[in-house]
């Protein structure tokens, strides 16, 4: 009914474009699970009070299918008014094709520069030091979720970081539980590597080579830990019949599994399960080793559109984004931290305090959408997922694949 | 005859104009396109076409993914297994058919009913059926049998195999009801005359019959074949390529380059391998079939 729904929200939509009034701006973006729903609406009520009328225009499925349909929407001339991506390298090729529109005129205006906290988050929004979009939440990869319950039955304590985690994971075979839920879906297996670098090898590590493409450090005894790190971990996972993630985060929910290195976004399924952070599960940032985040997350994109009054409706959509308001309201909603230092989230729960601190301390790293693109994201998303379900390919193997991947990137 | 043919240019006239269309929609879609894709596929496009010409590095890429060659091996095991099997089980269903049997419009309605669903919904089911936690490996130990084990989509060896049950079921129906048309557009006559003759069934079958359905024989193969390359829904309704990598097929990885890994040269790449892959197999075939001997 809701798809049908945004169909025809999206068929008038096309049609208002052309002629009727130019208010009205069409939002396209891929939130449609129920808590992401709600939040989206929070961004809808607050930008119609400026007397315009937000079109929802969402795409089922996830950004690897909504994503292709936005920029060949762009692309062959049909734009829609504003459009949700992971800020970072995603709309690079767009920005540089002139498609998109440069909004620093705003974000002068309203002093995004002073306001967003980390400043990294503009850094991915920023091509040729102008401004292309209007980062709206912060979401981190570095979280490991735990269930108090299946360390209980398995007769060991909460681990309080990775090692312990490892050590623990006979006993909780020996319980008959899964020490590590991973989905079967290469993001998952790609993201969870990822987090292993930046906790047990260090953060510079991996911005080096992320960023610098540094092949000398993807081959030394850093990456070598790791590698060796993330083979105790396929065996952890071993066993784990699942694809999605939310599935994998439902074993660590009903305490099948002892725990699952998941994003920030795994809150909200603790949250809809009525599980109570600190009682039921425990949630360890950086694993309990390296206390930070990195600030993937998502922003909007504004395509250039020859209508003044819809080049209107961005700019006051784009600062509506960031009001101190609509923040608190969209992020609680969401799950996820403000991109705004100076608002209050006295509803927050007991892990979202902890990624608050982490963020407040500065203890932030860029997220690898901002510093890969996603050809070499892929190739990465390759590679892990055949590691993590192939117990014959040796952390030696995989690691000299991951150089050549690392040395090809651009 | 040599003074008619510059007239023949202007008979059925009307026909001609007709196929105007269609023949400016191939030229410019199919041929262009192809052509367009070829090109590209030497550039460094990422999200959007660049005419920046790189030579064979996106080729080289390609066959240095092992992702690639694992797709290649699945879409061979994946071919030959369907195309052998689905046309001996599509005959066999066919010539059993065939014999004038009680109910024939029933059973023939239900082995093609699969082929009215899409792949997708084909996928889905398949994937209920051989999960190990509620399928057929759930009910076989509820059963009794404890040890018994029977997750194909969960063992990198054999997932292909898990696919190629889903394919077989959907699209076999298909094969035997097209060569149940050739069955039935044999002559009478060849049956009476080798019953007369008192040759075995089977021999009238793989001797006389099977020769002579050979056009039926060629579309069927046309069918398969293209069903075979194209084959992508299926394995992502029903693996998503999983285990790890274990069923990938080309199709998918094109599809995955070209738009969610924004590299629009390793796509092209990868899809103008399949377009030679294919031209290997069909050029000769045509040259066989149509180059030798001018007939008709």
């Amino acid at each position: 009914m809701k798809a049908l729904r945004n169909a025809i929200l999206a068929s008038t939509a096309l049609c208002a474009g052309t002629a009727v009034s130019a208010t009205e701006l069409e939002v396209t973006h891929w939130w449609t699970s129920g808590g992401e729903a709600a939040a989206v609406a929070e961004l809808a009520k607050a930008f119609d009070a400026t007397g315009n009328t937000w079109v929802d225009g969402a795409i089922a499925g996830s950004g690897g299918t909504a994503r292709p349909i936005i920029v060949s929407r762009i692309i062959g001339g049909d734009p829609m008014g504003a459009f949700q991506f992971n800020h970072g390298r995603q709309a690079e090729e767009l920005i540089e094709a002139g498609l998109l529109r440069d909004m620093t005129d705003v974000a002068e205006a309203e002093g995004w520069k002073d306001i967003v906290n980390p400043p990294s988050l503009l850094d991915g929004c920023t091509v040729d030091g102008r401004i292309y979009c209007a980062p709206v939440n912060i979401h981190s990869w570095q979280w490991l979720w735990l269930s108090n319950k299946a360390f209980e039955d398995a007769g060991v304590a909460v681990p309080t970081n990775w090692d312990e985690y490892v050590a623990a994971s006979d006993a909780l075979r020996e319980a008959g539980k899964l020490p590590l839920a991973l989905g079967g879906q290469p993001w998952q297996a790609a993201g969870l590597f990822n987090v292993l670098t930046v906790a047990l090898a260090g953060p510079d590590v991996l911005v080096k080579i992320y960023g610098d493409g540094d092949t000398e450090m993807a081959a030394g005894p850093e990456m070598e830990r790791v590698f060796q790190a993330a083979a105790d971990a396929r065996d952890m996972s071993q066993g784990s019949n699942i694809q999605d993630w939310n599935q994998a985060t439902n074993m660590v929910i009903t305490d099948t599994a002892g725990g699952q290195v998941m994003g920030d976004w795994a809150q909200g399924e603790f949250a809809v399960a009525g599980e109570v952070a600190g009682e039921d599960y425990s949630c360890l940032p950086g694993l309990g080793v390296n206390a930070l985040i990195d600030t993937a997350g998502d922003a909007f994109y504004f395509p250039v559109v020859d209508d003044p009054d819809i080049t209107a409706a961005q700019d006051v959509l784009a600062a509506t984004l960031l009001s101190p308001e609509t923040q608190v309201a969209f992020n609680l909603k969401k799950g996820s931290l403000p991109v705004r230092g100076d608002v209050d989230l006295t509803a927050a729960n007991d892990c979202m305090n902890k990624g608050l601190e982490i963020l407040k301390a500065g203890n932030t790293l860029p997220s690898t959408t901002q510093l890969n693109t996603e050809d070499t994201n892929n190739q990465l998303n390759d590679l892990f997922v055949e590691f993590f379900n192939d117990p014959s390919m040796t952390p030696e193997d995989a690691q000299a694949r991951y150089v050549d991947i690392v040395k090809s990137k651009d | 005859m040599a003074t008619d043919r510059p007239l023949s240019l202007f008979r059925n006239m009307a026909a001609k104009i007709a196929a105007i269309p269609m023949i400016l929609t191939a030229m410019v879609v199919f041929v262009g396109g192809t052509f367009w894709t070829i090109t590209y596929s030497f550039t460094n496009s990422k999200l959007l076409p660049r005419a920046n010409f790189v030579g064979f590095d996106q080729y080289e890429r390609l066959w240095n993914s092992s992702r690639w060659l694992v797709s290649i091996e699945n879409l061979m095991i994946y071919g030959i297994c369907s195309l052998i099997l689905s046309f001996v089980i599509g005959f066999l269903l066919a010539a059993l058919l065939d014999q004038k049997i009680r109910y024939e419009d029933a059973f023939r309605t239900i082995l093609l009913y699969p082929f009215a669903l899409s792949f997708i919904v084909t996928g889905l089911v398949w994937q209920w059926i051989l999960n190990p936690d509620f399928g057929i490996q759930f009910i076989v130990r509820s059963m009794g049998w404890e040890s018994f084990a029977f997750d194909p989509l969960y063992n990198p060896k054999i997932v292909i195999f898990g696919v190629l049950i889903a394919g077989l079921w959907q699209g076999t129906g298909l094969i035997m009801v097209l060569m149940l048309a050739g069955l039935r557009g044999i002559d009478q006559e060849i049956w009476k005359a080798s019953r007369v003759d008192g040759i075995p069934a089977w021999k009238t079958y793989v001797f006389i019959v099977i020769p002579m359905m050979r056009p039926v024989f060629i579309t069927t193969l046309v069918i398969v074949a293209s069903g075979i390359v194209r084959l992508y829904d299926l394995i992502v309704a029903q693996t998503g390529g999983g285990p790890g990598l274990a069923s990938e097929v080309p199709a998918k990885y094109v599809y995955d380059y070209m738009f969610q890994g924004q590299n629009l040269g390793q796509g092209f790449a990868a899809s103008t391998m399949m377009l030679l892959a294919v031209a290997v197999v069909i050029i000769p075939w045509a040259m066989l079939e149509f180059g030798g001997k001018k007939r008709g």
